[in-house]
């Protein structure tokens, strides 16, 4: 069998195809993050905590109402968009003068609070939420055995990417958005509303992770923890693909993941640091991040 | 008496500290029971609020009647033996007489350590290592419900003899991981099988296990073994179900499942396993009417043995203490160790049970099988009865620990 430093090579590839689908999540989580940051100037630390919304929600549209993965693929981010619309109107909208700290300070505080009511409600056990029919079953890719679910996750994390940034980049409402973090009141003379402007996008921001969450939902286990266990992995990512760039953010989260699904095969123990140590190389070779401005 | 200024100051002095010696008085006349565990991590369902529940369902089922109040207290140690330490010595210094539970293996190692050094008394509910009774075995403690050499025995034992020869370990990177992957490799080997491979996962931290679930496929092994607890676990077997590990004849052994993770995995993707635990609810009449008083207290999570472990070392204590009277015992947590392990435990749970010099409390455990969907007819109805593995063969021969206690 033809091995590649050691590593017999279907083992080798099959990782790199794991290291993928995990940056696939990644990158939707920092992308959203990016959004966020590139346009509202707040450090969200409350994103796992409504990636995990989002996936409980989900579970409940499921237990309570019936409501299967497909509409909750829609309903979830809807709703849990719509509660990062609240808090945007009821406490961020406070911060935009104030220093990033204020925000992120906020935001951690809020997701403490939103876990806490999980965890007391619900416990830490998880719960149970299946992978939809349509999308059981698996590829056999000779080098190894490929979950459709995952194949489907990896198809709908690049279509949601690549939608997010057009929107962001190509349109008349992202130029609206861009000149907006440049000079807001030369925006709004123009006849624009900024302010709904931006609560709008803080509630897309939020909805891309319930989104998130909604994906995660079948293969990982729906628990009040399962947002702060990426959250801090997302930062990493975020910062080295450079704050606030939403191309960089998807490329860092897509090489990320694979970095990560290496360094599982050669040296296992470090997987959960990898990105840690690449951040402190990025940033003392670039500061702004890989792809961002200084 | 003359109404001077000196002689109402001192009456005020002395009314003023009335209720401070009163306090005093009060306080040497109080038990305390600090509940550390996991409040607020994985494996909070596991431990934390239901065993806080069950040590005051203990103490509530004890009375009052024994001349002495009971207090039991309770705080988070965020899975971290820094805070476990920090906690233990502010707890031992304040008057706590008892430490109970802790989670963690890391941390339940770590407060045995503290117990030794304050001469105070711990009981070991949470943490699975052996070592707490090994290597690392402590005059001041006992480890109570379960250990990784208990569940190595029952779960890898009952594997190999059913053919799994062949293992790959997906293993918690800590104490706790280690010694299960240890304890287990031992029986796999001496049965006359083989240990092909083992991963190190970071814990806490990891939520995918797909890339060590295909390391595992690759190695050919029959067999893969997980030394892993709580959410860990539920996410190996539902991305093993996943990647159709299971439907191509590879088998997982959840070296430490408990019911409360089957509850979160659903029988759908749970039904089949085996695992091992020393208490189940509905094994009998009695199990059954204390999980119904324990469900008042909690209503939503199902006792497991930890929890019964919490509730039945709690009582022993208070009734060692009730022998013993409160001075002798909060004098030496020595002594009052040496008392509790000179008497059996007995309760409703887990009847009688001796507890060993090296601090190992020998009860039997059970082998079970999580039951299919069509099988489960009633709430949390999870288990059947595979094996029963009698009290003196379910823990490792008091000789071969290596705990100096016993050598001496």
């Amino acid at each position: 069998m033809d091995e590649i430093f050691g590593i017999p090579a279907p083992l080798l590839f099959g990782q790199l195809l794991l290291g993928l689908i995990n940056g696939a999540f990644y990158a939707m989580l920092s992308l959203g993050l990016a959004v966020i940051f590139g346009l509202l100037n707040i450090i969200n630390f409350s994103h796992g905590a409504q990636f995990m919304m989002g996936a409980f929600v989900a579970w409940m549209l499921l237990h309570y109402l019936g409501i299967g993965y497909w509409w909750a693929l829609i309903l979830s981010p809807l709703l849990v968009g719509l509660t990062g619309v609240i808090l945007e109107r009821t406490m961020i909208c406070r911060l935009y003068k104030l220093d990033h700290l204020y925000g992120l300070l906020l935001t951690f505080g809020i997701s403490l609070i939103i876990e806490g009511i999980f965890r007391n409600q619900y416990g830490s056990s998880g719960m149970p939420y299946r992978i939809p029919t349509q999308l059981s079953g698996a590829w056999d890719l000779g080098f190894m055995f490929m979950p459709v679910y995952r194949g489907w996750v990896v198809v709908f994390a690049l279509f949601t990417c690549i939608t997010t940034w057009l929107v962001i980049e190509k349109t008349r409402l992202g130029a609206y958005l861009r000149a907006a973090t440049e000079n807001a009141p030369l925006v709004q003379a123009f006849g624009v509303n900024v302010p709904r402007m931006i609560t709008l996008t803080y509630g897309a921001g939020v909805a891309l992770a319930a989104l998130a969450g909604v994906l995660a939902a079948p293969i990982y286990s729906v628990n009040p923890q399962m947002g702060t266990n990426l959250i801090i992995v997302v930062f990493a990512v975020v910062v080295i693909g450079g704050m606030g760039s939403i191309l960089g953010s998807v490329l860092t989260g897509f090489g990320l993941g694979i970095v990560e699904g290496l360094t599982k095969v050669f040296y296992p123990e470090a997987s959960a640091t990898v990105i840690f140590i690449i951040m402190v190389i990025v940033l003392l070779a670039r500061p702004a991040g890989l792809f961002g401005r200084a | 008496m003359q109404l001077s200024r000196r002689n109402m100051l001192a009456g005020a002095a002395a009314t003023g500290a009335l209720p401070l010696s009163l306090a005093r008085a009060q306080a040497a006349n109080t038990v305390r029971i600090g509940v550390m565990t996991d409040m607020s991590g994985m494996y909070r369902d596991n431990t934390g609020p239901t065993s806080v529940a069950a040590a005051r369902e203990s103490a509530a089922e004890f009375g009052a009647s024994h001349g002495f109040r009971v207090e039991v207290i309770e705080a988070d140690h965020q899975n971290r033996p820094d805070v476990g330490v920090n906690l233990a010595r502010q707890w031992y210094d304040q008057g706590v007489d008892l430490i109970m539970d802790v989670p963690t293996s890391s941390v339940g190692l770590a407060v045995s350590g503290v117990a030794r050094e304050k001469n105070k008394s711990y009981i070991c509910v949470g943490s699975a290592t052996a070592d707490l009774t090994g290597a690392q075995c402590s005059p001041n403690t006992i480890h109570w419900a379960y250990d990784t050499y208990m569940l190595a025995r029952s779960t890898g034992g009952a594997t190999v003899r059913a053919g799994g020869d062949t293992w790959f370990f997906i293993t918690a990177d800590y104490a706790f991981g280690h010694a299960l992957e240890r304890d287990t490799s031992n029986f796999v080997r001496s049965a006359g099988g083989r240990v092909v491979g083992q991963v190190r996962t970071p814990f806490p931290g990891t939520t995918d296990f797909s890339s060590f679930l295909v390391q595992a496929q690759a190695s050919r092994a029959k067999i893969i073994g997980l030394a892993n607890a709580g959410a860990d676990t539920q996410n190996c077997v539902k991305q093993a179900a996943e990647f159709g590990l299971t439907r191509r004849g590879i088998k997982l052994a959840s070296l430490l499942l408990f019911v409360n993770d089957v509850h979160g995995l659903g029988l759908q993707t749970a039904q089949g396993l085996v695992c091992t635990e020393s208490f189940y609810w509905d094994m009998n009449d009695k199990t059954r009417a204390w999980t119904q008083r324990m469900l008042r207290r909690i209503p939503t999570n199902y006792p497991n043995m930890i929890h019964a472990g919490c509730y039945s070392g709690a009582l022993h204590f208070l009734k060692t203490v009730a022998a013993m009277g409160v001075p002798a015992a909060k004098a030496s947590g020595l002594d009052l160790v040496n008392r509790m392990k000179a008497q059996p435990s007995d309760d409703d749970l887990f009847g009688k049970a001796t507890i060993r010099a090296d601090g190992r409390r020998i009860i039997p455990s059970y082998l079970f099988e999580v039951k299919t969907p069509a099988e489960s007819t009633k709430p949390w109805d999870y288990y059947k009865l595979l094996q029963t593995t009698p009290a003196e063969e379910a823990f490792r021969p008091i000789g071969e620990g290596g705990c100096a206690l016993v050598r001496s």
